[in-house]
């Protein structure tokens, strides 16, 4: 494999194959990676050295069971929102991200008077009141009792599902990034 | 849930060894027998409590486009708005929220042109204004619950 900074990924139809494959879901067979080595063409060795590598380059985030958090009791979904001077937004976010009940945390942009929130953060809880006393904590914890905020409960889920992607063959994307 | 599911539940989100007997080697981890977890798996997705087993891929550097995008839908026309918006394959998740921008969801799509091309078909489709918030930094993907 050459190592400039852009190569297409899917060089090899076989990969594309397989990463497909690989989003329908591991086969549950004692050697799932020999499993869809077949169906794609690709030796067992072959399967387990370009998910390492997808794995290590960040292509695939993460590797494992997709749960329906409604499912599991997990009903008390908050979006909890701040707007945060700019400069502070990194530092504070770094402060949130200690917090366990803290699921996932994004800067995103402020859309005019529609919105002016521009720090995101998810709290996915099993009761309203518990949820609630964490966002609390949160805002005395990191200090952020001076910007305004606002807590959205989710009242009714439409959708649930992961996303699917379908990139074209020889799509061009980024080699790995090395792993830290 | 039985202890076998709890255990899956909560030692499979963080991730899956790539290695020749994966099932065996996350069993050993988790204190299970291999055929247990399979089996465990098994019934799972079977049960639907999880909705995928396998990867998570990370959609811009796929060259796609992921954003989250808000609406403001008075209530008589939401269920309207919300069977037309899920109507689109690329709509991944979609809550209401108690916010006057009520309704959230999730839109990836393959190439980042195309997420501008559905988000003026939905606004043309319901007839409201989509706002649309990308992400411009991400500090945290743990999403992991326990059971």
């Amino acid at each position: 494999m050459s190592a400039l900074p852009f190569d297409p990924w899917f060089t090899d139809p076989r990969d594309l194959a397989l990463f497909e494959a690989l989003q329908e879901g591991l086969p549950l067979v004692s050697r799932p990676y020999a499993a869809m080595g077949e169906r794609v063409g690709y030796t067992e060795a072959e399967v387990i050295g370009r998910l390492r590598e997808w794995r290590a380059s960040g292509l695939i985030k993460r590797l494992g069971v997709i749960v329906r958090h409604r499912r599991l009791g997990y009903r008390a979904n908050a979006m909890v929102v701040w707007d945060v001077p700019d400069a502070e937004v990194s530092r504070v976010a770094g402060r949130i991200c200690q917090y366990s009940f803290v699921t996932l945390c994004y800067r995103r942009p402020r859309r005019g008077s529609e919105w002016h929130y521009n720090l995101f953060c998810m709290i996915h809880g099993q009761d309203r009141e518990r949820v609630e006393s964490q966002v609390r904590q949160l805002i005395e914890g990191c200090e952020m009792t001076a910007w305004p905020t606002a807590t959205l409960f989710s009242t009714r889920c439409f959708k649930q599902r992961g996303a699917r992607y379908v990139p074209a063959p020889g799509t061009i994307l980024p080699k790995p990034i090395q792993a830290l | 849930m039985n202890y076998t599911e709890r255990a899956i539940i909560n030692g499979l989100q963080g991730g899956f060894p790539v290695c020749e007997r994966p099932f065996l080697a996350a069993a050993e981890q988790l204190g299970l027998s291999e055929e247990t977890l399979i089996n465990g798996l098994r019934c799972l997705l079977d049960n639907e409590t999880l909705s995928r087993f396998g990867p998570m891929y990370h959609a811009e550097r796929l060259g796609g486009a992921l954003s989250l995008v808000a609406m403001e839908i008075p209530a008589a026309d939401f269920d309207r708005v919300a069977d037309q918006v899920n109507a689109f394959p690329e709509v991944a998740h979609n809550y209401a929220r108690d916010h006057a921008l009520n309704m959230w969801f999730v839109l990836a799509t393959e190439k980042p042109e195309r997420k501008d091309w559905i988000l003026g078909e939905i606004e043309r489709e319901t007839g409201y204004r989509a706002y649309d918030m990308p992400k411009l930094a991400e500090y945290f993907v743990g999403l992991r619950l326990e059971v």
